[in-house]
């Protein structure tokens, strides 16, 4: 078993709701994220599912400390690298970066190509030597499969998967041990979607990388994740690897959310059936008692309002239906499981 | 089950742009505005105006060998203009004093340019910091600088700059450019703060924090690149309106005094005679206003080049 990278307790990220001009009153808070914990191992690549709106982006943010967490602790490699700040949070940034949803905006329009991959260089000089960025730079160009000569050109001359790899090879710069991708495809073409996970996973054999990657595209976590964490409204709803969550998920919500995955076979689309949620997913500023999901959900009963379901291994299933999963009531769904 | 597999055969993602292997010539977004300003006629009209006026404020004497405070009333007294004589004394004809009306439109394009520019980038660099300041750090930095934006801008331009001149016991051109510098810097400062705290939220500067770049990095190298262009474009259409301001304060007798030489006093003086001299009235005014009309055609070409919604 590989050791953990980094590993996650009990991470919350409220945002305060504040009332009055001068004298803010706190009155409540949009509770992001709310209390989550995982861990990531050592190449492997942790895919983090769930709608628009649950805190996926978030946790990314307060994952790379561009938003402090409220509570809890991120440990990277058992240091908690949460509260860092000044020296100790440049030094740790070497290792955590990041790419971007959009690879539209997450470029400086006003920078050469070779301007926005040298940038790591010239924020950390102690990576490269200032007279062999050129040629770093023209090498990170090479491995996400670009022209070296485009190191002179400007972002808008590029496509948006040209882009992508432009904003992937910057985020390579610092030599990095952990990518968080924060939907790098979700703005791409489908055809390009696949060349930039085949470039990611090409990347993690050869660089040895564990990736988060956050997505709400269900078919390409699977294809590119080792491990799948469904969130639904700042909370982790279950976790575990692609097999155990796919085929045997035993959380209501990630068999509603797995249901709504178009089946590309017009004959299977009649024998499957899909779960229609009622109700949209409720305001995080004031999530309903007990299970987050309850309001939604056909199981529902009195002890779902009055007690938070833990995401624990259920003792009552065996096999690959028993990994965590945050739910009193959970089981494999027979036609779930397509 | 959906196999991406299947699908990600590698095609080589520069392929259309492999084909053009010769290296090319890298282009901005600022050239590629330069690119389509040339093009533009009233870019080149207004651009070509503004040079030849700046000229003039440079070397009047190119223009013009009349020494334009010499008068003679006895032979000169409102002479009407001679428009035979190109480029001499009175070709424009002459004022109230006997003075060559060309020898001053010439010289007092001095004064016009000198307060617009000085003015403009004034108002500029103050409006740039405070708006950066305020737009970056947001907060309470923000809620003072935006305070006293709106206290400034709640003041009238012309009401207040009398008040300030009012104060000067002897103006010159630079206690006009003070004047006018301490009450426009406000709507300098509102466009940079809106600006930059659009440029803020993109996830370029995200990116640069999530590299651990500092806050004089992010601001230099990534926000002010990119919240400049709506501050030139406003810059460049308020510069034709500092000028109009220095005419207006000297012609109300506030501004520039005697002996220098601007088009607001000569507009001044020669509107009591308008029945008798017209001409002495139309030349200063005529070019105040193709001054004034160059700046602003000059900042609509600069703005639609510069917009990128435009693009």
């Amino acid at each position: 078993m590989a050791e953990n990278i980094l590993e996650v307790k009990d991470l919350v990220k409220h945002y305060p709701l504040t009332q009055g001009v001068l004298f803010k009153k706190q009155v409540g808070a949009v509770k992001a994220v709310d209390g989550i914990s995982f861990e990531l191992k050592k190449g492997e690549t942790l895919g983090i599912v769930g709608e628009s709106g649950c805190g996926k982006s978030t946790l990314a943010k307060v994952l790379m400390n561009l938003e402090r967490a409220t509570s809890g602790q991120v440990l990277f490699k058992g240091e908690d690298i949460s509260q860092l700040s000044g020296g100790a949070l440049k030094a740790v940034r070497r290792n955590i970066q990041m790419v971007f949803q959009d690879p539209y905006t997450s470029l400086n329009p006003r920078m050469t190509v070779g301007d926005i991959i040298g940038e790591p260089f010239e924020i950390h000089p102690e990576v490269a030597p200032k007279g062999d960025r050129r040629k770093a730079v023209q090498d990170l160009l090479d491995v996400v499969g670009l022209n070296p000569e485009y190191i002179n050109r400007y972002p808008h001359q590029f496509s948006g998967g040209q882009r992508q790899r432009i904003g992937i090879a910057r985020g390579l710069a610092l030599k990095p041990e952990i990518i968080i991708c924060d939907e790098p495809v979700s703005a791409l073409d489908v055809s390009v979607q696949a060349q930039v996970i085949n470039l990611l996973e090409q990347l993690q054999g050869e660089f040895g990388l564990s990736y988060m990657f956050i997505a709400h595209d269900l078919s390409i976590v699977r294809h590119i994740s080792d491990r799948v964490g469904v969130m639904y409204l700042g909370k982790m709803v279950e976790i575990g690897s692609d097999e155990q969550i796919y085929d045997n998920a035993t959380h209501p919500y990630t068999q509603a959310l797995l249901s709504a995955v178009p089946v590309p076979d017009p004959t299977a689309r009649e024998s499957r059936e899909r779960i229609i949620l009622s109700g949209d997913i409720p305001s995080p500023a004031n999530p309903p008692s007990g299970c987050r999901f309850r309001t939604r959900c056909w199981k529902a009963q009195e002890r779902c309002s009055e007690e938070i379901p833990l995401l624990a291994i259920p003792t009552t299933l065996e096999g690959p239906a028993a990994h965590e999963s945050a739910c009193h009531f959970p089981e494999v769904r027979e036609s779930a499981a397509a | 089950m959906p196999d991406l597999t299947k699908t990600a055969e590698e095609t080589p993602a520069q392929a259309p742009v492999a084909a053009a292997a010769k290296p090319e010539k890298a282009r901005s977004l600022g050239s590629d505005a330069w690119h389509d300003l040339r093009r533009k006629p009233i870019f080149v009209i207004s651009a070509l105006l503004i040079l030849l006026l700046i000229v003039i404020a440079v070397a009047p004497g190119l223009f013009t060998s009349v020494d334009p405070r010499a008068g003679d009333l006895r032979e000169h007294f409102h002479t009407p203009p001679n428009y035979s004589h190109f480029f001499e004394g009175d070709w424009f004809g002459y004022d109230g004093q006997g003075r060559s009306i060309y020898a001053r439109v010439i010289y007092g394009a001095r004064a016009s340019v000198v307060v617009g520019i000085c003015v403009t980038v004034g108002t500029t660099i103050l409006g740039g910091i405070f708006g950066m300041l305020a737009g970056y750090f947001g907060g309470w930095i923000d809620t003072i600088i935006s305070r006293v934006t709106d206290i400034f801008f709640g003041i009238p331009l012309l009401l207040g700059s009398l008040v300030i001149l009012n104060a000067f016991t002897s103006r010159t051109i630079w206690s006009v450019v003070f004047a006018l510098i301490t009450l426009g810097w406000t709507q300098m400062t509102r466009v940079m703060r809106g600006s930059v705290i659009t440029v803020k939220q993109a996830d370029f500067v995200t990116a640069a924090k999530a590299l651990g770049a500092g806050t004089g990095r992010i601001m230099f190298k990534h926000i002010l690149p990119n919240a400049i262009a709506p501050v030139i474009v406003v810059a460049t259409i308020s510069l034709g309106g500092y000028i109009a301001l220095e005419a207006t304060l000297s012609f109300l007798g506030i501004g520039l005094q005697d002996p220098t030489i601007s088009w607001g006093i000569d507009i001044n003086s020669a509107q009591k005679l308008i029945r008798t001299a017209p001409f002495a009235l139309f030349f200063p005014a005529g070019m105040l206003s193709i001054t004034v009309l160059a700046f602003i055609m000059l900042g609509d070409a600069v703005r639609d080049a510069l917009d990128p919604k435009l693009r």
